[in-house]
């Protein structure tokens, strides 16, 4: 056992839709203020996984323990007071609403005073700022992203689950990205991902999981696995 | 002059009442269907429904001997929408609510909803009778006759024109105010736009939903009362105003209240100019025609009678060249 | 294997042998004359129902202006069928009207050209369509108004054809299907509510039409005795007459029913159920959806165009005031949703089985409301309103609104649900 006990963590998770199981007993833990990150192939179960944590859809067996509760087919409200924040891949920003709106309904749950959190959120997207009044809809992909991660932010998370961060971006946004998302973390939210971009995301995971078939194949600190032959071989394109 | 005061009195005073009217339920129905994904069938007889609630509580006020400077029916106005909108909530909880919880296609509830319209709609004629009544009792409808520079008619403006016209305006600047503003309203524009992410978000759907009921039943009650004290309340009020209503909101796209707006306004001077008689307006220039053009005494693209037709073409030309609506609503 | 055919479709023949008895019912109470009217009528609302439950049941199309096409292909039947009036084809109308008729045809000529031909490039065609389509309408309109107005005066109105009826029926349906492949092009593509809004415009549009073109329809003056395609009743033996009738109206329902079925169990039914279960699956097999929607969404409007015809037929009198959305309409959309949505058996034993309710129910609202009056009076001393019948009639449409509500929420298969065949 060591010291920390883990923030999150799923034991033999089996998950499915409408009957049909596409997690097999997957495994998943993170301490704090890590970054974990989950590659594998398509269909491997990655996004999959993402949404067990946070209650989206039933899982059949298993169990998911979360800052020392069990939080198995809780449903997201519930997972969102104890302070988890999800980022869908797609459609996750209010296309119509401002940049500072988004922020804004990040905060919906909260009754305090946050505006020193819409601060914080530009401090770490300094671009977000000069467009704060601009919809959410007009901006450029990476920086919807931002939107995107910067509305999780607003419940000040302890942990933040992010559904491929980098889709669709260009290489250029994707490090910016990336950067940005080294930088949430440094402010000690425990972050896990899913990526596509495999060797990029695990240069700086504290832990990797490489899935197939709704199983885990691999799972190790980041460097270890990009240093991995087999996993290269396989799950990293040679 | 006098036919430019002719002009202004029958179709820009005109256009401007009806198109307020349509715009208040429009506003309703858009926010609807924005944020609960159906077609409101019931929403006209939500308008009827809340002129009869302000009939029946301008009479008892009548009758216990009370007088003021506005009609009184404006006045029972303001609690017949607080009751309206309670109706429309209690509507939703018992005829909607269970198919959105069930999961149901949207159809069925488009289905329901017409269920309710019957419904509602036979309890008013059960109770309130087939006849028309007057929302005056024991008093006068004030005209106001503002004097015109050069013409010798005047122009007219009767006091529930004047109150609709400036209760839109308020409406209009409150609820552009409430959306962009209010915690309440950003998360009702953000359900809108994107519900998934909004219940992932946190948002309280079942707030944002009452307060949509709660402004699409003030709304429609102050419109049937108004459109009642200008002409008289019938209890078939409703059924003709479905449709240009519907076409209001589809013209300003769906989930738009501003579109809304603009297509209750496109709608209702449309249809006043499609059926005005604009030989009118060319009489003063008889003498300057032709002489082989005889000037027609009507000249209107549509008759009365098919006054109808004019919503209906104009959101078949929307659905044909712009299905989103002149405001870019949701694709649905 | 599932056992007799008795077990199997038990439930069709409960629901038939519970409808028969009722039947027999009303025949004992009533006598012979009511039951073959009220039989007569229940089969033309079943041929439009018909109509409905492919419509919403194979495909989920939402039709809410069956009045409409109901009101458009009793028209049709009067135009072609009422016998031909000599005072009009004498007059001086038939020559006023060629003029706009002919401005007509070039209209729409010049229209499909513009739509269709290559030299004219795209941007042009818009501004064109419109100019003709304005210029058209102006010229038909200022050509329709003094030629109605000499029909009117000389003539009453124009008259049928004096075709048999067989042929008017036959122009019922084709009328309203072609309405509806006009409606269908342009909103089927949409989101379904779309298509609920535009065919409710439709028909408040034909019915104010009919209304209002006295010179075409003679309005609310009404057109009578329409022709029967079977002897008329003679002397008052109206039992005789009926029942014959009755037996040509039962042939169309079954002959309609057995073409409906062929077709549901045909790879054309298969289709249209993978559509409606799965729009996109189906898309993406490449199947052309909205063209397989226009097909039955007409189909549908003929079989309620037909329908229509063979009722305002039966009862003789073209009244265009006559069709009424309560009655055309919602009447229809209780008889397809309690009868099973999707069932063609469930519509036409729901169709009979709501008109049978519905004709019950006007009498047994009326002296329901005289008991109310009457004890009203003599316990509370209250004055009934002296609309009281009328009001009471208002208590038929809030019970439809009501057995709409509680059918979906509580029975939304109905009381013959689809049978998933898994061919």
């Amino acid at each position: 056992m060591s010291e920390l006990q883990p923030i999150i963590q799923l034991t033999d998770i089996h998950a499915g839709y409408g009957g049909m199981n596409i997690l097999n007993g997957v495994e998943f833990s993170l301490n704090p203020g890590q970054i974990g990150v989950i590659v594998g192939p398509n269909g491997a179960g990655k996004s999959t996984t993402l949404k067990a944590m946070f209650g989206m859809l039933h899982c059949s067996q298993g169990s998911i323990i979360f800052d020392g509760q069990d939080i198995t087919n809780k449903p997201p409200e519930t997972l969102a007071e104890l302070g988890m924040a999800f980022v869908p891949q797609e459609n996750n920003v209010f296309q119509t609403l401002s940049v500072q709106e988004n922020l804004e309904m990040g905060a919906y749950t909260r009754r305090d005073d946050y505006s020193h959190l819409i601060e914080q959120v530009y401090e770490i997207f300094p671009a977000l700022r000069e467009k704060r009044n601009q919809d959410a809809g007009e901006l450029s992909g990476g920086q919807r992203q931002m939107v995107a991660i910067g509305r999780a932010l607003m419940i000040e998370p302890k942990f933040i689950l992010l559904d491929e961060p980098t889709a669709g971006l260009s290489p250029l946004f994707m490090s910016e990205v990336f950067d940005r998302i080294i930088a949430v973390n440094k402010t000690g939210v425990t972050v896990a991902m899913v990526e596509q971009n495999a060797k990029q995301a695990l240069g700086f995971a504290h832990k990797g999981y490489v899935l197939a078939g709704g199983r885990n194949r691999f799972t190790d600190t980041g460097a270890a696995l990009l240093a991995d032959p087999d996993v290269a071989k396989s799950f990293l394109g040679g | 002059m006098n036919e430019l005061v002719f002009f202004i009195n029958k179709a820009l005073i005109s256009g401007l009442v009806i198109g307020s009217v349509y715009a208040l339920g429009a506003i309703g129905v858009t926010l609807i269907f924005g944020i609960l994904r159906f077609a409101h069938f019931a929403h006209a007889d939500l308008m009827t429904v809340g002129a009869f609630v302000s009939y029946v509580l301008m009479a008892l006020m009548a009758a216990a001997g009370f007088s003021a400077p506005v009609p009184l029916a404006f006045l029972a106005m303001f609690p017949a929408m607080v009751i309206t909108a309670l109706l429309a909530i209690w509507l939703d909880k018992t005829f909607y609510k269970p198919f959105r919880d069930r999961g149901s296609n949207p159809v069925i509830i488009v289905m329901a909803s017409l269920g309710v319209t019957l419904m509602l709609q036979g309890l008013v004629r059960l109770f309130g009778g087939t006849r028309a009544r007057s929302m005056y009792i024991g008093e006068n409808k004030d005209i106001y006759r503002i004097p015109f520079p050069g013409a010798k008619r005047d122009l007219i403006l009767t006091e529930p024109q004047l109150l609709l016209i400036i209760f839109t305006i308020i409406a209009v600047i409150t609820l552009a105010v409430f959306l962009s503003r209010s915690r309440l309203g950003k998360a009702m524009r953000a359900v809108s736009d994107n519900p998934d992410l909004a219940q992932i978000t946190g948002i309280n759907t079942k707030h944002v939903v009452w307060t949509t009921w709660v402004i699409g039943g003030t709304l429609a009650a102050a419109a049937g009362t108004m459109l009642s004290l200008d002409v008289v309340l019938k209890p078939d009020l409703s059924f003709g105003l479905l449709l240009p209503i519907f076409a209001a909101v589809i013209v300003g796209g769906i989930g738009q209240p501003y579109g809304a707006i603009a297509g209750g306004m496109l709608i209702g001077f449309s249809e006043t100019f499609a059926v005005f008689n604009w030989a009118v307006l060319l009489r003063p220039f008889r003498d300057s025609f032709p002489d082989w053009f005889e000037l027609p005494t009507k000249i209107a693209f549509v008759p009365t009678e098919y006054k109808l037709a004019v919503p209906f073409f104009i959101l078949i030309l929307v659905l044909i060249y712009r299905p989103t609506g002149i405001f870019k609503g949701k694709v649905m | 294997m599932s056992g007799s055919i008795f077990q199997k479709y038990a439930r069709d023949f409960m629901l038939a042998g519970g409808l028969f008895v009722l039947i027999l019912l009303i025949l004992m109470l009533q006598g012979s004359a009511y039951t073959s009217r009220m039989l007569v009528e229940a089969a033309c609302y079943a041929i439009i129902a018909l109509g409905l439950t492919i419509q919403w049941g194979y495909a989920g199309l939402f039709n809410i202006g069956i009045m409409g096409f109901i009101a458009a292909g009793s028209f049709m039947f009067m135009f072609v069928s009422f016998p031909v009036n000599e005072r009009f084809w004498n007059s001086a109308g038939p020559g006023m009207l060629v003029e706009p008729i002919v401005t007509l045809l070039i209209g729409v000529a010049l229209i499909v050209a513009v739509r269709k031909l290559r030299m004219i490039p795209g941007w042009l065609r818009t501004p064109l369509t419109v100019i003709i389509f304005a210029t058209t309408y102006l010229l038909v309109t200022a050509g329709i108004d003094p030629a109605a107005k000499v029909i009117e005066s000389e003539a009453g109105f124009i008259g049928g054809f004096g075709l048999p009826v067989f042929v008017g029926w036959a122009a019922a349906g084709i009328i309203a299907g072609l309405i509806a492949w006009f409606a269908g092009r342009i909103c089927l593509g949409l989101r379904s509510d779309y298509l609920a809004i535009a065919t409710l415009g439709i028909a408040q549009i034909i019915k104010t039409f009919l209304k209002n073109a006295d010179w075409l329809t003679n309005g609310t003056l009404t057109v009578s005795p329409l022709p029967w395609p079977v002897p008329k009743p003679i002397d008052g033996n109206f039992t005789e007459a009926r029942s014959i009738y009755l037996a040509l109206t039962a042939a169309f329902v079954i002959i309609i029913y057995m073409l409906l079925e062929r077709a549901y169990h045909a790879p054309w039914g298969r289709m249209m159920r993978a559509i409606r279960d799965n729009e996109e699956a189906a898309s993406s097999m490449g199947k052309d959806v909205n063209k397989r929607r226009l097909e039955i969404f007409v189909l549908g409007c003929i079989l309620m165009g037909l329908g229509g015809a063979m009722l305002i037929t039966f009862t003789g009198l073209f009244d265009p005031s006559g069709f009424i959305d309560l009655n055309h309409t919602f009447l229809i959309w209780v008889m397809v949703i309690l009868g099973g949505t999707g069932n063609n058996r469930g519509a036409i034993l729901g169709a009979i089985l709501v008109y049978i309710i519905w004709v019950m129910s006007e009498p047994l609202a009326l002296s329901l409301f005289d008991l109310v009056r009457v004890y009203g009076l003599d316990w509370f001393g209250w004055q009934a309103p002296g609309d009281l019948d009328s009001r009471a009639l208002q208590m038929r449409v809030f019970v439809i609104g009501l057995t709409i509500t509680l059918v979906l929420r509580f029975a939304p298969e109905g009381m013959l649900p689809e049978r998933i065949r898994q061919d």
